[in-house]
């Protein structure tokens, strides 16, 4: 699995996004392997789009310039697929035509071409955040907080290179995004991971304890 | 660099796609100019038209299908507005749309047939009320249907029509703000009909334009309708091409291919037309809405609407039904009600006869849909913004009136030296499938959570792979239901099939034509119960299918 000896720090220079000729953000930062930086903005102020920038599907409707380099390698030239970035969304997005471990199998890199070495990871990923003997379950019969550990463990077994977090934690109910926070960074730390994580939730920034953007007006209507 | 590359691409695949309409058109205007050399035809002349205006009652056949195409069209579009503006986003709505909806799947044919078992002085409604109101103890001598004025046939047309543009607005409702609009309309007192169509009319009727024009394309070209409730002496203007077509005497190929022409302007009139209905209507809209009339006691109105479309749809229904009965009937004279007794005697006969025609059908349908959906997978998943403006070289055959073009086509084939063969018909289908099968797969593609892409690429995965995995198996359904729609267009299409097919591919389409003009009502029976049935299958494995492949999925059932 993940190493952190393989991982290396991201960074963002000068990365501008345009909505129009509206200008949404502007942001330069250097992300080290297992810190999380932090942005928060109002809705409508350009955060997640700085993710979909990053992870290679930006909507056509905005323009964005800027470079984004892990170590030395720049990802904006480099096809989305081959950029290995881990998404991970307000919705789990299981993939509702597989199984919780097919969603899990499906994340795991082709060069690990034993089938049941495939099934014993991801059985294994299960169990280890409190979901073991899930393989078969249908993911639509899993309760919130377990469908989101499911799809932090599908994101950490595809070996990404970074991490991108979308307000991840914003439709679970407090105790479990207490929870499901620690674990996620905890992961994420673990796998010397570099992190972004757009929030509009306080709690969240001071959980995740590295540098923290603000971008847009907040008094903005 | 690549956009230029995609744009061309994009050019060359409108291109491609407007091709066997252009193909056709020039096919057909050529040969009206005396141009055809494979029949000896060097010399460029106005005979031909001259020849078509000297045939008897020329003027007169082209005038039933002029309007018959605007009078359906305009009958089912108001009934349809009205219905939508009455009770769109309300219960009795909800009901009539899953009551309509398998309506679209019936054939033409099948629906005309159906009505005209219903109509006919023989017919079930003649009889439920003879002789008890009637008096009748045999059938009376009224031409109906073939009447003289095309009321049958408009009728049948209305009938069919009435789902179909139902389904179109349906599409384009969620697009417009009903609910606020409504609270908003009812709050100023407006009554429901006439607050929906002040605020919320143009902006429907902008969004079902085309759709509307190929309603009104289709009617007043349309053959097969014409052939079993259509006037006969003289029948309308496209049956007449189509009789030509089928003459022998090569020399009719001229006459039928100016006919073509007529009416192909005859059907461009009609849209002009129809855009000079437009302008008056947006005049008497500005009124309405500039008066301050509030109608607000609009009940009646609304309950005529509704108790039209749904009885657009029991009448077919009933028909459908009565299809059915015939095909077992045995002897059930007039003024009975029901039959004397039952029998499978002309099922037995007719299904040796039909097992050839029945196979070629399913062949052809599947062939056509499975083509059709391929591509529009193909031109879904390649185009990022997916408007539809972009593929409108893909509606362009829904736009021109069939005849106009396949009979063009019909004569490169043969002058391309194709004999007729199921592929040339399945090709010849497929241009009328795709565009189905894109209108019914493009609204759940676009619905599909673009975010599901975005993780398997962050996962490390190919666009392709992702198509394979991910997005075809997640639209796995709404793939069949396309491929079911694509299926019953072919199976439901007749010009087509006969002149490519050239007498030589039969399906059950083609049969079932050949039956109205004093064909065995009980055959016609069998024969209009298979086609009507045959789309239905398709659309229970559509919808079967997913059923039984994601049975432990919970999110894939719906």
């Amino acid at each position: 699995m993940q190493t952190p000896g393989k991982t290396t720090p991201l960074t963002l220079s000068d990365v501008t996004i345009r909505l129009g000729d509206r200008a949404l953000l502007s942001i330069s930062a250097t992300v080290m392997p297992g810190d999380v930086l932090t942005i928060m903005g109002p809705s409508g102020s350009g955060k997640s789009t700085l993710l979909a920038y990053i992870g290679g599907f930006l909507d056509p409707a905005f323009v964005a310039s800027g470079a984004v380099l892990l170590g030395p390698d720049d990802l904006i030239g480099t096809p989305p697929q081959q950029r290995h970035t881990g998404i991970l969304f307000q919705d789990p997005l299981l993939f509702p035509h597989l199984s919780v471990g097919g969603n899990i199998v499906f994340a795991i890199p082709e060069a690990i071409k034993s089938r049941d070495i495939r099934r014993r990871l991801a059985e294994d990923a299960l169990a280890a955040v409190g979901l073991g003997g899930f393989f078969d379950r249908d993911p639509e019969t899993l309760s919130g907080g377990q469908k989101a550990r499911v799809a932090l463990q599908r994101v950490l077994l595809s070996e990404p290179r970074l991490l991108l977090l979308d307000e991840p934690f914003s439709k679970l109910d407090m105790a479990l995004r207490q929870q499901t926070r620690e674990l996620v960074f905890a992961k994420a730390r673990s796998a010397g991971l570099p992190t972004i994580l757009v929030t509009h939730d306080r709690a969240d920034a001071v959980a995740a304890g590295g540098v923290l953007i603000h971008i847009g007006a907040e008094t903005q209507a | 660099m690549r956009d230029a590359l995609r744009r061309g691409i994009g050019t060359g695949l409108a291109v491609m796609l407007c091709l066997p309409v252009l193909a056709g058109l020039a096919g057909s205007l050529l040969p009206a100019f005396g141009y055809l050399p494979a029949l000896g035809g060097t010399e460029l002349t106005l005979g031909h038209f001259e020849e078509l205006a000297t045939q008897p009652h020329i003027l007169r056949s082209a005038m039933i299908s002029l309007a018959a195409g605007l009078t359906s069209t305009l009958l089912a579009l108001v009934v349809v507005a009205t219905f939508v503006a009455g009770f769109a986003g309300t219960r009795p709505f909800a009901f009539i749309k899953h009551l309509l909806s398998p309506l679209l799947a019936v054939p033409h044919a099948a629906s005309a047939f159906a009505i005209a078992l219903l109509i006919a002085p023989s017919g079930f409604l003649l009889r439920l009320v003879s002789p008890e109101l009637t008096g009748f103890l045999r059938p009376p001598d009224w031409l109906i249907p073939n009447d003289p004025l095309g009321l049958s046939m408009i009728s049948g047309l209305v009938g069919k029509e009435i789902p179909f543009l139902l389904l179109v607005m349906l599409a384009a409702l969620p697009q417009l703000p009903l609910a606020n609009a409504r609270r908003l309309m009812s709050a100023l007192g407006y009554g429901r009909v006439p607050g929906f169509v002040v605020a919320l009319w143009p902006l429907l009727y902008r969004q079902i334009r085309l759709p509307v024009f190929a309603v009104l394309v289709y009617s007043s070209s349309v053959v097969d309708v014409a052939m079993i409730l259509g006037p006969r002496l003289p029948p309308t203007l496209p049956v007449r091409v189509a009789q030509w077509l089928a003459d022998d005497d090569v020399g009719a190929r001229f006459l039928a291919s100016a006919g073509a022409v007529l009416q192909l302007a005859l059907s461009l009139f009609a849209i002009v037309t129809w855009i000079g209905v437009e302008r008056l209507g947006r005049l008497c809209h500005r009124r309405l809405s500039s008066s301050g009339k509030r109608l607000s006691d609009d009940g009646l109105l609304r309950l005529a609407a509704a108790a039209i479309t749904a009885l657009s749809a029991a009448f077919i229904f009933a028909g459908l039904g009565l299809l059915a009965l015939w095909s077992i009937a045995g002897l059930w004279p007039f003024p009975d009600s029901l039959p004397a007794s039952l029998t499978l005697r002309v099922w037995g006969r007719a299904l040796a006869e039909l097992a050839g025609p029945l196979a070629t059908t399913v062949t052809i349908g599947l062939l056509s849909s499975l083509v059709a959906l391929a591509i529009a997978i193909g031109l879904l998943s390649r185009s990022a913004n997916n408007s539809a403006d972009r593929w409108l070289p893909v509606f362009l055959p829904l736009l021109v009136p069939e005849i106009a073009f396949v009979f063009g086509l019909q004569v490169l084939t043969v002058v391309a030296g194709l004999s007729p063969s199921i592929a040339t018909v399945a090709a010849m289908h497929l241009v009328f499938v795709l565009p189905y099968v894109l209108l019914s797969l493009a609204p759940p593609w676009r619905a599909l959570d673009r975010r599901y892409e975005q993780i398997a690429s962050g996962l490390g995965k190919s666009r392709f792979k992702i198509l394979l995995t991910i997005r075809l198996p997640m639209l796995l359904r709404a793939c069949l239901t396309a491929f079911a729609v694509g299926f019953a267009v072919s199976v439901s299409l007749y010009l087509p099939t006969v002149l490519i097919g050239a007498g030589r591919v039969t399906t059950i389409t083609t049969e079932a034509v050949a039956l109205s003009s004093g064909g065995d009502r009980r055959v016609i029976g069998v024969y209009a119960l298979l086609q009507a049935l045959l789309p239905f299958l398709g659309f229970l494995v559509a919808s079967l299918v997913p059923q039984l492949l994601f049975r432990h999925r919970r999110a894939m059932r719906i």
